[in-house]
Parts: structure tokens; C-alpha cells; sequence
């Protein structure tokens, strides 16, 4: 039976939008712990661990979402590890934020002058001092705006995982279309629900980038 | 400690290879339809009517702002149904110009931006035609200002080729889906797929890199830091 494409199909979408939020916020918690510790590494004092986190990050930005998103899936379940697909899709985007935030936060950390380094050394702080009371504070201010940002490539890239068939916002798209076949409305309707999510965030990433440029400028 | 068997994955090296191709042929033509709707649309929203810029801002902030899985679900499930016929390729490289379209539209229009005001007055002093000043003296700087930008773009739509795997396209993804389903080595296939991604990625980087040393070197234009932080990956 074909069904109509009405409000009860919107009102899905709407409440599948729910998995693509939590998604991306698994995404985001865990790729925010992995993304700090990358950044760290590539301003290490040891030359071993920067190459490390050098590598990684462009392993990490070099291999497509989608091919992280199998090996992990086919990954875990290879080392004997039964889980469910949602786990193997927050893994993944996890590993991926952790490459884009590494990379983000690695620059924002140098753009930190270098006299401050200096400074706070001649106070006899040590390294985790300097990091926490004054390197990190300003780091933090310059690294918001790009954060933001890519927190618009995340919820758009949880649209991949519908492949593993967890339901969130692309998948329940697909779904609606195969019981209404009216791939026009229902894929608009998807779209405008991504864009309503997306766009408050891309806004707020340029008021931000605004907001410290006239800081920086004055 | 996993045990892993590449041999059945090589034995399907022929439809690896033919994948490779095929994510090269996808990646090539959006390169270039791409860069060719960012640069027009750019320059509409540097010098056009007022309408349309506005209609080049929509454009890029819807598709900016919406996955690309959808927008080509909407080209490839959409258009269909609105009576345009097209195949999945056909649908692939559409939804790739579409999307690179707009992100490499905001990163022409950071490039024109920069070149200074003094700079096109000289050109109109000169008594170049508007077209003239665009060409030779907004239009190369900019590029070259943005190269770098332009280039993590360029490689960003590559790896996002393989979405296209979701319409049956057999690129790169799409072939290794059909290995791991005919060979059970999923976790071996995936593992060749992402190297492969990887080298072409570090390829590609070196040899955008190479062309934008030989385009701009005599111009010694220093390029600008962009702040893009909604730039695609």
C-alpha cells in the first residue's frame, strides 16, 4: 500500500532528527577528548609524539567518513566485539571529529604568542600550569569560531551512518520515500530539517569569528 | 590478532581498479564543473544585480548548510519524479558541482575581497573595461591568495565521492561493497579502499601544490589565512 506523504510522515522525520542530534553529540563528547589530546601531541616537546599526531591527522582527514564509518564497524566486529550499529557509527564519527578538532585546536594553540609561553616559563609555572591558566584560556577564544563550524560538517555527516541502518534523519528519509514514493517532498522535508539544525550554528560560528576579529582589530 | 586475508580482496583487484577509475572520473569532473559554477557565481556576487547576489547567498548557505547524502538523494530520487531522466553517475557529478559549487563560491569570494580597492582603481585609470580589471587584476591574485583553500576543498569533494556508493555508483566504496559481499573480507577490503583513499588524498595534495607553485610563483603573492570554519570535509 502506498502511503500519502502527511503529518504523521513529518512528524517522524522530525522525531528521527532526535538520533541525529544525539549522534552528533556522542560525535562531538568524544572527538572533543580525542581531538584535545591530538592537538596536545602535535605541540609536543617530543618529536615522536608530534609525528605521531601529524600522521593521524592526515590518515584521519585522508580516508573518506564512510570508509572509517566499515572499518570500525567491521573492525570491532572482526576483534570479536558484538555491538550495535550505533556504537560502531559513534566510534567512527568520533574518530573522525578527533582529526578535524585536532587539527582546529593544534592552530589555535600556536597562534597563542609566543611570549606568553615566556612569560608565564619566567613565572615558574610548569608546562600543565601554563597550559591550563594561560595558554589554553586564550587558545580557547581563538578555536571557538572554526569549533562551531565544524559542528555543521558533523551533523551533516551523521547522515552517513543511515548506511549501517541506524535510523536517524537520512535513513527515516529513505524510509518514508520507499512507503510514499514521493522522493520530491520527502527529501525537501529532510533537507529543511538538516537546515534547521545547520544554519543557527553556521551563524552563530561567523558572529563569533566576527566578534573576535573586531576584538583582535581594537 | 585479527587473522586478516587479503588474498580473496586482490583477486577483485579488477573491479578495485575499475572503482579507482571511476572515483578519479567523478573527482576530475567535479573539480572542474565545480570550480567553474564557484567562480561565475563568485563574480555574480562580487559585481552583479542585487537579486541576483542574493540568489548566490541562498545558494550557498542552503547547500552549505544540508548533507550531501541528501542533496543527491534529491537529485538522483528527485529530479526523476519531476520527469528529468538520469542516471546515478549522471546524478553523482551533478551533486558533486552542485556542492563543491557553493563551498569554492565563498572561497573565490574571500580571494576577490582581498584584492585592494587602490588597486582596481588603477586598473579603471588605466582605462580597462570592467571585465579587463576582473581578469587581470582581481581575478589571479585572488586565485593564488586561495589556492591553498581551494586545494583541501578539491580533496575534500574526492573523499566525498564516495557517497555516491549510496546510489550504486561503483566508485572506490561502492566496489569494495560489492567485494565484501561477495568475499566476506570486509574488514581486509576496507583497510585497501582507505589506503588507496589516503595515497590519492597525499597525491592529489602534491600535485595541486606543484601546479599553484608553477601558476603563481612570479607573482610572489603571499596567501592569506582564510577563517573558513564551515569549510567541508
Amino acid at each position: 500500500m502506498i502511503r500519502n506523504f502527511g503529518p504523521s510522515e513529518i512528524l517522524f522525520l522530525i522525531e528521527s532528527a532526535r538520533w541525529t542530534l544525539l549522534l552528533t553529540f556522542l560525535a562531538a563528547a568524544f572527538g572533543a577528548c580525542g581531538g584535545l589530546a591530538v592537538a596536545l601531541a602535535r605541540v609536543a616537546q617530543t618529536r615522536a609524539i608530534r609525528n605521531f599526531a601529524t600522521g593521524y591527522i592526515a590518515v584521519v582527514q585522508g580516508i573518506p567518513v564512510l570508509i572509517l564509518l566499515f572499518l570500525s564497524y567491521y573492525g570491532l566486529s572482526r576483534a570479536g566485539f558484538n555491538l550495535p550499529p550505533i556504537v560502531a557509527a559513534s566510534i567512527s564519527l568520533a574518530i573522525y571529529a578527533s582529526g578535524y578538532l585536532g587539527d582546529i585546536w593544534q592552530g589555535a594553540i600556536q597562534s597563542v604568542p609566543v611570549q606568553q609561553w615566556e612569560a608565564s616559563a619566567s613565572l615558574a609555572l610548569t608546562r600543565p600550569q601554563q597550559y591550563r591558566t594561560v595558554i589554553l584560556p586564550q587558545a580557547v577564544r581563538i578555536a571557538l569560531p572554526p569549533t562551531v563550524g565544524f559542528l555543521v560538517q558533523l551533523v551533516k555527516n551523521t547522515s552517513i551512518v543511515s548506511i549501517v541502518s541506524v535510523v536517524e534523519l537520512a535513513r527515516a528519509g529513505q524510509l518514508v520515500n520507499n512507503a510514499t514514493f514521493q522522493p520530491f517532498p520527502v527529501f525537501i522535508t529532510v533537507a529543511a530539517i538538516y537546515f534547521v539544525i545547520c544554519f543557527p550554528l553556521s551563524l552563530a560560528s561567523r558572529s563569533l569569528e566576527m566578534k573576535f576579529n573586531a576584538y583582535r582589530g581594537g | 590478532m585479527f587473522g586478516l586475508h587479503f588474498g580473496p580482496v586482490f583477486a577483485r583487484s579488477d573491479a578495485l581498479v575499475y572503482g579507482f577509475w571511476l572515483t578519479l572520473q567523478l573527482s576530475a569532473s567535479a573539480i572542474v564543473l565545480g570550480s567553474l559554477v564557484g567562480l561565475s557565481a563568485a563574480a555574480v556576487r562580487n559585481m552583479g544585480p542585487r537579486p541576483l547576489r542574493w540568489l548566490v547567498q541562498t545558494y550557498v548557505e542552503i547547500i552549505r548548510n544540508t548533507p550531501f547524502l541528501v542533496q543527491l538523494y534529491i537529485i538522483f530520487f528527485g529530479l526523476p519524479s519531476l520527469g528529468f531522466k538520469i542516471n546515478a553517475i549522471e546524478a553523482g557529478i551533478l551533486a558533486m558541482t552542485i556542492n563543491l559549487g557553493a563551498y569554492s563560491t565563498e572561497i573565490f569570494r574571500a580571494g576577490i575581497e582581498s584584492v585592494h580597492r587602490s588597486q582596481i582603481e588603477a586598473g579603471q585609470a588605466l582605462a580597462l573595461t570592467r571585465l579587463q580589471v576582473f581578469r587581470h587584476i582581481v581575478l589571479v591574485p585572488a586565485v593564488a591568495r586561495v589556492w591553498p583553500s581551494l586545494v583541501s576543498q578539491f580533496i575534500l569533494i574526492m573523499l566525498t565521492s564516495s557517497v555516491c556508493s549510496f546510489i550504486s555508483v561503483e566508485e572506490l566504496s561502492g566496489a569494495s561493497y560489492t567485494i565484501q559481499s561477495e568475499t566476506f573480507q570486509s574488514f581486509e577490503v576496507y583497510i585497501v579502499a582507505g589506503l588507496v583513499y589516503l595515497a590519492l588524498a597525499l597525491v592529489l595534495k602534491m600535485a595541486f601544490a606543484a601546479l599553484g607553485m608553477r601558476l603563481f610563483s612570479r607573482r610572489r603573492i603571499k596567501p592569506i589565512a582564510l577563517h573558513l570554519p564551515e569549510m567541508q570535509p
